[in-house]
């Protein structure tokens, strides 16, 4: 459990952070979303002391991180950002081997969790392992960073921007790609992003910035319902706002009972997804198909728009 | 129309058509008495002749017509060896049995020739895109070639080798003073500027003034720094006890090794802060992010990013001292220019030469094997 409290940065007279708390669950992900300049990467980065908070404390587990050295610190906390930051002159499996490397694990159990992560990441050791990061894509590049801030086994993982550079379809894949790994190892993630959009689909718990003080801290849907203030109603986006709470809910939780024509979709896909499919084939329902393939009902598509209306 | 005529091949063409007409090499009687110029018919037997001739044609043809990289530098290797071994046979030729005093020395068509056809060279080279070993490879070979030449006697009627075995010792040990010098403030330099650029790198406050001074002193004539340099180290020697114990003089090896080294400081200092600079941003905050402390993420991060350009640094600072270091020679502090100067006040062009070739030579090898070093250096890099 990571505790943020009452973390105020000051710069000069400029106040950047200006008293936020909240408290992230153990093995959950927390996005942090904002403007740029609303202080949302200051507050991440004072969470490994790369930015010491001008008053306040941040407590992980129970224990105050001002009592452990900055650099131990950063070693036991993962650290991804915005176009990767992987070291040019140090191979792919160089680069994943870097903090245990500064951690002293011994070779043998370095190689075998660089190979562990490359596969996690689908990423062949052969043909990866020993090349350099100039030779691979943006979404590889992107996943040898996360490969990397994943490699020492930390319980807690903070990500800057970490899609920021990819194209929208290969960002979607690395989201989904993070959801999955982050259910695997039980990771707490904190995210800063500036998208809604990423903090909707990635996040258990969504911090809203603006100017340095936290606006709204709750989850996705009690964010899309119940906006705090004008401006998380304006970073939602009201034109978006139906169909990204739509997004939220998966089909299995939606089912009715009742016929329905033409090919079932996966219960685990969302509403949004089923509500696409019914306006672009023209149908009024579509047949859910369970985790064994076997179709467990319908959704229809007067289902979906009560389900997409503000609730009562 | 297909374009069959190398347009760089016209020029060493023509350069090869004009040095056949001018002296291959230069007869004087003795050391100091004018030159008489020998043509290739001249200079030569017959068959020799004849087949320099036909060499030097080829050559011109080869370069001329468009054809394949490895003809053009087999041609140009095979023309320059044939051209050194026609002038060492035209020493001997050219000097009159048991005449001590006799000086065969290349002329400006040898001269010109060689040009020519080391352009030639240098041309396929880069057309072959050698890597950096191969690079090294070949200066290795070229020094080999020259020391086998040096070695079987064909040069020993030549000018220049006839000053060298009257002095071979002196030779060796201005030789060994050169490099001293070279590379004795090369080393200092990079003991002060390394740390230097890296203060100047973290330091803002710092780096504008040390770049700032290190351009003025690079701007100071060379002769002047000597100058300036005679006072502070004379009384140095006479107050410090035990300063000219260890060499510390006015004149000499001191102050031309002080001048090389402030010379050396701006580019070992400037390539530094540069390289340093321009390690990108984020792989210095994913270095701070995952625990490196300060030093590990110099010398993990920042120093080995940094390296080709602290290398360029090192390679401008080399063979920029290998050439400075003749003019050391004007104060006492030896080295080849002993042999420039010398030659200068005799009128003796050998002696000049003696001097001058290795220093050129030094400074060339330097270059090319250093540059290599900086691309092997550069991996992982886009």
């Amino acid at each position: 459990m990571i505790e943020l409290q009452h973390l105020t940065k000051r710069y000069g007279g400029t106040t950047v952070v200006d008293n936020v708390s909240l408290t992230v669950e153990a093995r959950s992900i927390a996005v942090i979303v904002g403007t740029s300049g609303s202080g949302k990467t200051t507050l991440m980065r004072m969470v490994n002391r790369l930015v010491e908070p001008t008053s306040g404390r941040v407590l992980i587990d129970g224990v105050d991180t001002a009592t452990i050295a900055p650099f131990e610190l950063r070693r036991r906390i993962g650290y991804a950002i915005q176009n990767h930051g992987l070291f040019p002159h140090r191979t792919v499996a160089q680069n994943i081997a870097t903090v245990p490397a500064l951690l002293g694990w011994d070779s043998g159990a370095i190689a075998a969790r660089v190979n562990e992560l490359l596969e996690l990441f689908g990423l062949d050791p052969a043909a990866f392992a020993k090349r350099y990061p100039h030779e691979l894509s943006g979404g590889q590049q992107q996943r040898v960073g996360v490969a990397r801030a994943l490699a020492a086994k930390p319980n807690l993982l903070l990500m800057d921007e970490p899609f920021g550079a990819l194209d929208p379809i290969v960002r979607t894949k690395a989201q989904e790609d993070l959801k999955a790994i982050q259910r695997t190892l039980g990771t707490t993630i904190i995210l800063v992003t500036h998208d809604m959009e990423e903090a909707i689909s990635l996040g258990d718990r969504i911090a809203v910035m603006d100017g340095g003080r936290l606006l709204q801290y709750a989850s996705p849907n009690e964010i899309l319902v119940r906006p705090a203030t004008a401006f998380v109603d304006d970073l939602i986006g009201t034109g978006d706002r139906p169909f990204r709470l739509l997004s939220l809910t998966p089909l299995a939780e939606a089912v009715e009972a009742g016929p329905a024509e033409g090919e079932p979709m996966p219960g685990d896909r969302s509403l949004r997804d089923a509500l696409a499919e019914l306006l672009w084939s023209k149908r009024a329902a579509l047949p859910v198909a369970g985790a064994d393939g076997a179709v467990i009902g319908r959704v229809t598509l007067d289902g979906l728009l009560k389900r997409a209306a503000r609730p009562a | 129309m297909q374009q069959r005529i190398d347009k760089l091949g016209v020029v060493i063409a023509l350069t090869l058509a004009g040095a056949a007409f001018l002296p291959l090499a230069t007869y004087r009687a003795n050391r100091i008495a004018g030159g008489e110029g020998k043509s290739i018919a001249e200079a030569l037997p017959a068959w020799a002749a004849v087949a320099l001739a036909l060499v030097l044609v080829a050559a011109a043809l080869v370069a001329l017509i468009r054809s394949s990289t490895g003809l053009r530098l087999g041609t140009s290797l095979a023309g320059i060896a044939a051209l050194a071994l026609a002038v060492g046979f035209s020493a001997i030729y050219l000097t009159p049995e048991g005449d001590r005093y006799a000086r065969v020395a290349p002329g400006s068509g040898f001269w010109l020739a060689l040009f020519g056809l080391a352009i030639m060279a240098a041309d396929a080279m880069v057309r072959l895109r050698l890597g950096p070993t191969a690079r090294i490879a070949g200066v290795l070979l070229f020094f080999g070639a020259l020391g086998l030449l040096l070695v079987s006697g064909v040069w020993d009627g030549l000018s220049i080798l006839k000053e060298y075995s009257g002095r071979a010792d002196v030779f060796w040990r201005e030789a060994g003073t050169h490099m001293t010098l070279a590379v004795g403030s090369l080393a200092a330099a990079v003991a002060v500027g390394l740390p230097l650029g890296i203060a100047a790198d973290r330091v803002d406050r710092l780096r504008a003034p040390v770049l700032n001074v290190l351009n003025i002193v690079q701007t100071i004539p060379s002769i002047a720094l000597f100058g300036i340099l005679i006072a502070p180290l004379g009384w140095l020697a006479a107050n410090v006890p035990g300063a000219a114990a260890i060499g510390i003089r006015g004149i000499g090896i001191a102050p031309a090794f002080v001048a090389l080294f402030l010379y050396s400081l701006l580019p070992m200092v400037a390539n530094t802060v540069v390289g340093l600079r321009g390690v990108a941003r984020e792989a210095v905050e994913a270095a701070r992010g995952m625990g490196m402390t300060n030093a590990q993420r110099l010398f993990k991060v920042e120093l080995p990013l940094a390296a080709p350009l602290i290398l360029t640094g090192i390679r401008i600072v080399l063979v920029q001292n290998i050439g400075l270091a003749t003019i050391a020679a004007l104060i006492g502090g030896g080295g080849f220019g002993v042999f420039v100067f010398q030659g200068i006040g005799q009128t003796a062009t050998d002696l000049i030469l003696l001097g001058a070739v290795p220093t050129v030579l030094l400074a060339f090898a330097a270059a090319v094997v250093l540059d290599a070093v900086v691309e092997l250096t550069a991996k992982g890099a886009p």
